[in-house]
């Protein structure tokens, strides 16, 4: 069943002003429970946009959002139960940190949740694993941590609320290769843990390709492709025009379809392209 | 060509405010860089490699050990801005090295500073600007442009001193894959025409892939020194530091370990798809 879903979603910044501009327009999509999505686009390209439409900091100019079976601005009240239900965790969200201890820091959004104590315990010692926060660390300053360190406890913050849908902008961001992976591996135990639904915005086409069941392409506030990760690869060459990077190993398969080495599948990872070109190369011995 | 950057036997440890000291952040660097020379620095989140470049010029003096650039030794009080005037640094953030509400005159800021004359200024801030392709908004506000943008007006800001060495300290990190191939363009465009000394500190082993030179960082030393493609054959060794490898590397890697005769020091897409071909219709 769809959790979230947009109809018609438009979103003009600064109406009647000279830097007026649709940054998401007309935008419908639906996503089921328990997905893991990829978001791509490059800047200016509405991803940002929309992704505060689905916890509700942005209202739609036209069009809905619905949660759940419900539109978020039904009953404008309500709001609030919708930015529990769906956490939207920025970029940089280390800069948000406030408390003295970890465990605060990721407390804060159950306790605002009027959550009881033995609840807001597990939840917090419960993330803190999931994202790979040692129990010693829960007692010391987040401000001692390091950057990775502290870039997870904001996490865990979001993630603690247990939001039926998690949404993290460019979560990996400015990390090194190691710190990338880190993070997406935690991402991916606390997806397999709860089932919940899981969006990811990232530059990095070898990232979302690495983790996503689906992948949604931005492009100029519309919805460029929203498929399953296969198949958006196999649109590899548009997707390079509309100025989005696609893996490396992808445009090397591409060059050698063009040199009449076609494998009939699109790669995208380098197991895969090493098992095509092992096959091939052992067929060919076998003749 | 002359050495502009000579950095012999350095070490480093930060002193906390009480007195006490952190263990060693670097433990004894030697590096020598030719005028001109494109050089990559790479290691994983605290491997040194910060600390290292804002040794450079200057930001941090070393606790043991002697820096000079282009003759000037860093620790010598009396020509610190001689010195910060020819190497010159960009930082990470975009947002936090833009000083003023219109282009142009952040990109003046430095030059307002050393009192240099009007009528040369407006010059050098022009020539800068054109150079990093940003001539055309150089009345607007910083605020407007996007991160990219921001960037290269940062990089303009540095240029209109005239440094002979540029250090770029991971100022490609927080930007898109477009921001980032104009910031690398640009870069290795006055590299190229103009012959500038370029140290560039970065995440991404695409832009180390098109450098002269990859010097790799672990735990305060340098473990690596060469050309990207003596470097990044070398996979297992980038791996155990915390790095990756471009993924045709890695691959031409994988198939050499299966047996087959490619080269291990592939590095661009290019030169993958010429050997995948080769291997398949040899």
């Amino acid at each position: 069943m769809a959790i979230l879903e947009t109809q018609e979603l438009t979103y003009t910044y600064s109406v009647g002003t000279p830097f007026e501009k649709t940054a998401v327009d007309h935008v419908s999509l639906s996503i089921e429970e328990g997905e893991m999505i990829g978001v791509i686009g490059h800047t200016g390209s509405g991803k940002s946009t929309l992704i505060q439409h689905f916890n509700g900091l942005l209202t739609p100019s036209s069009g809905k959002v619905i949660l759940d079976g419900r539109d978020i601005w039904a009953d404008k009240k309500k709001i609030r139960d919708v930015r529990f239900k769906v956490g939207l965790v920025f970029q940089y969200p280390e800069y948000q940190i406030f408390e003295e201890t970890v465990y605060r820091d990721i407390a804060f959004g159950p306790k605002n949740m009027g959550l009881s104590d033995t609840e807001i315990k597990r939840r917090v010692l419960e993330t803190a694993n999931d994202i790979g926060l040692p129990e010693e660390l829960l007692e010391r300053s987040p401000f001692e941590l390091s950057g990775g360190q502290k870039r997870r406890v904001a996490i865990a913050g979001v993630m603690a609320m247990e939001p039926r849908v998690l949404i993290l902008d460019e979560p990996a961001a400015g990390l090194d290769p190691a710190g990338r992976e880190l993070i997406f591996s935690h991402i991916r135990a606390y997806h397999r843990r709860t089932g919940n639904t899981t969006l990811i915005v990232s530059h990095s086409m070898e990232d979302v390709a690495s983790f996503a069941d689906r992948i949604l392409v931005m492009n100029q506030g519309k919805v460029f492709c929203f498929d399953e990760t296969e198949k958006v690869f196999a649109r590899a060459e548009e997707i390079t025009k509309i100025g989005l990077d696609v893996p490396q190993i992808t445009k090397v398969f591409l060059e050698l379809k063009r040199r009449g080495f076609d494998f009939g599948k699109e790669v995208y990872t380098v197991d895969s392209a090493k098992e095509l070109i092992l096959r091939r190369l052992s067929e060919r011995k076998g003749l | 060509m002359s050495d502009i950057i000579k950095i012999e036997g350095l070490h480093f440890h930060y002193t906390s405010p009480d007195g006490s000291s952190t263990d060693e952040v670097l433990k004894g660097i030697d590096l020598t860089v030719k005028q001109g020379e494109f050089v990559a620095v790479l290691g994983h989140n605290g491997s040194g490699k910060s600390t290292l470049a804002k040794h450079i010029n200057a930001i941090l003096l070393p606790t043991e050990g002697k820096v000079t650039v282009d003759g000037i030794d860093t620790a010598d009080e009396s020509r610190i801005f001689e010195l910060r005037q020819t190497a010159g640094m960009v930082f990470q953030n975009p947002d936090n090295q833009i000083v003023s509400s219109v282009v142009e005159e952040d990109v003046a800021f430095a030059l307002e500073n050393l009192g240099v004359p009007y009528e040369e200024m407006r010059e050098r801030v022009d020539d800068a600007l054109k150079t990093v392709g940003m001539y055309d908004l150089r009345l607007h506000s910083p605020s407007q442009l996007s991160g990219g943008q921001k960037q290269r007006v940062a990089i303009a800001g540095v240029l209109a001193m005239c440094p002979k060495c540029l250090i770029l300290d991971e100022s490609t990190a927080m930007l898109d894959p477009q921001g980032r191939k104009e910031v690398l363009a640009t870069v290795r465009h006055m590299n190229r025409e103009q012959g500038m000394t370029v140290i560039l500190i970065t995440h991404y082993m695409d832009e180390a892939a098109g450098c002269d030179r990859v010097v790799v960082m672990d735990g305060g030393s340098i473990i690596m020194d060469g050309t990207p493609e003596k470097v990044f054959s070398q996979v297992e060794r980038l791996k155990e530091a915390g790095l990756d490898v471009p993924q045709v590397t890695e691959l031409a890697y994988e198939l050499r370990k299966a047996g087959y005769d490619i080269s291990p020091e592939i590095i661009n897409g290019e030169e993958c798809a010429d050997a995948l071909a080769e291997l398949l219709s040899s």
